[in-house]
């Protein structure tokens, strides 16, 4: 198993701690993993965009240049990096904020609107939790226990926020 | 169960670890969170840091510390390593032990801050003025850059040469797996006995100098400085052979770059080609003899050198192998990093 994700939206959007999650979620479960964040002058409504490959063997290139699993949260970024995914691959849309369709039709898309789930769950930060829980089921290469479990790991000096992030974690991982 | 650390606070974390006991810096893209993390895990252990005014300063500390004795490191990136090179030289001529942290990113000048490996001659061939060299390791994963930092200090100690860990921006900035070693225990370090200490009055003055205005005197030492690198040669180099017994096509690469060019080795081979992957671990003193060996089989046509620079190791390459196979080169610079997949074109088009 190797699973390639490219993360990509806007600084804010917990990009990052999206491809966070998933690379903590990936000790906890004993597999490998190279979280690769993009850096530089970007900020807060910026461009931001991470890397991760999950494997059950030691990974090598922390570099794709061919996502299994792209991860657009706003619409410059599936512009960007529709294109690059593997055929056969899929493509999570956040369909909140991007009207366009996807193009391509060699791959899969699930389009999730997650920034009007994030607050039916209560907490419009937990758009990205949302995705997380979609990821989740569409790549099943974790469990969603081992997620929730991450989640309420790293919230745990923030107890009261837990509710609201398993909720949205349920929101997306309910989708078909 | 594993932590999940960024390459920098890896590296800090290792450092404080083996010993280090004072870190001096100044802050530059893509290595803060070295110092960041410095500035408060030290004072935990009753270290010092210092954020200096500037580069110049810093490693002038570092000096300064390093010849009290003391578990001394700075870290910056490209432009700061220049400004560093004067104090580094003299550090090199006091023979003094240290740590030098350098994530490289793209240069000239003030460049970008985008990875790159355009620091390869400066670190390995001296970087400063006179006839010296660094150890200098190029770790390829954040384990690799913790097992190397938590070993630097009593490596340096040893030979009482800088230990130089050169990085990129993808090192530094991305997060892995890493298992953390246990605290060392400096009490049972052995006193330095060339170190001002300050605590031996009464008795002969200790010296830290790096002035030898005598030619005889200063080139006795020089040649003492060579007989240190011989030294560390024969018990210090390292390289990873990654199936190279039956390859055709060797690819060289080092640091992060390795790992990419490991990646495009097993598509190759996925496609049926013999390719093998070898990567120097220590960047100076080249692993020749591995490399000497390897052109020597029969079974290598080929070796393709690949880097983030427009080639500055292909010459170790060039000259370890003696040429006596072609030496190709696929470099990208100026903060561009080639995907596995770029290196499969390139040895599918311009080797088979």
């Amino acid at each position: 198993m190797e699973n390639k994700i490219i993360i990509a939206g806007f600084g804010g959007q917990g990009v990052q701690s999206l491809g966070m999650f998933i690379a903590f979620a990936s000790i906890h479960d004993g597999k490998e993993v190279t979280f690769l964040p993009s850096y530089g002058p970007e900020m807060r409504g910026g461009t931001s965009n991470c890397s991760v490959v999950v494997s059950d063997k030691p990974v090598a290139s922390p570099i794709i240049a061919r996502p299994d699993i792209l991860i657009a949260m706003n619409k410059p970024s599936l512009a960007k990096f529709e294109p690059k995914v593997k055929p056969g691959g899929c493509i999570i849309v956040n369909s909140s904020l991007i009207e366009d369709k996807v193009q391509r039709t060699d791959v899969d898309v699930y389009y999730v609107d997650a920034n009007r789930l994030a607050q039916e769950a209560g907490n419009a930060k937990t758009a990205n939790i949302v995705v997380l829980g979609a990821y989740t089921k569409i790549s099943g290469v974790f469990t969603p226990d081992v997620m929730k479990a991450v989640i309420e790991h790293k919230f745990a000096k923030k107890p009261k926020v837990i509710p609201a992030n398993f909720k949205a974690f349920d929101l997306g991982y309910a989708l078909e | 169960m594993k932590e999940l650390m960024k390459g920098n606070e890896a590296i800090a974390e290792a450092a404080v670890r083996g010993g280090c006991r004072a870190f001096f810096g100044y802050p530059i893209t893509p290595q803060n969170e070295i110092p960041e993390y410095m500035s408060w895990r030290l004072f935990e252990v009753g270290g010092t840091y210092v954020q200096a005014e500037s580069e110049v300063a810093a490693i002038n500390m570092v000096y300064g510390a390093a010849g009290a004795g003391a578990r001394a490191m700075t870290s910056s990136s490209s432009p700061g390593i220049s400004l560093k090179q004067e104090g580094i030289s003299y550090i090199c001529g006091a023979r003094l032990p240290c740590v030098i942290v350098n994530m490289v990113r793209g240069g000239p000048g003030l460049g970008g801050i985008q990875p790159a490996q355009s620091d390869y001659f400066q670190a390995t061939k001296g970087g400063g003025h006179g006839d010296y060299h660094l150890l200098v390791y190029g770790p390829s994963s954040v384990q690799e850059c913790v097992d190397i930092m938590y070993n630097a200090f009593d490596v340096s100690d040893k030979y009482r040469v800088p230990v130089m860990i050169l990085g990129d921006g993808m090192l530094g900035q991305i997060m892995e797996p890493v298992e953390l070693p246990e605290f060392k225990d400096l009490s049972k370090l052995p006193r330095k006995p060339w170190a001002t200490y300050g605590d031996n009055k009464g008795k002969d003055r200790q010296i830290v100098n790096s002035l030898l205005i005598e030619p005889d005197v200063l080139e006795a030492h020089c040649h003492l400085l060579e007989d240190t690198y011989k030294e560390i040669a024969k018990n210090e180099t390292a390289f990873e052979n990654y199936l190279c017994d039956d390859a055709e096509v060797v690819i060289t690469a080092y640091g992060t770059v390795a790992r990419i060019a490991k990646s495009a080795v097993n598509i190759l081979r996925e496609q049926g080609k013999k390719v093998g992957l070898l990567r120097p671990i220590t960047l100076y003193p080249f692993p020749n003899d591995e490399f000497a060996r390897v052109a020597k089989q029969d079974c290598v046509k080929t070796f393709v050198c690949t880097e983030l620079s427009l080639g500055q190791m292909i010459e170790d390459v060039k000259l370890a192998t003696g040429m006596i196979k072609p030496v190709k080169f696929f470099g990208r610079t100026g903060g561009n990093v080639m995907s596995p997949e770029d290196i499969v074109e390139y040895v599918n088009k311009e080797v088979y």
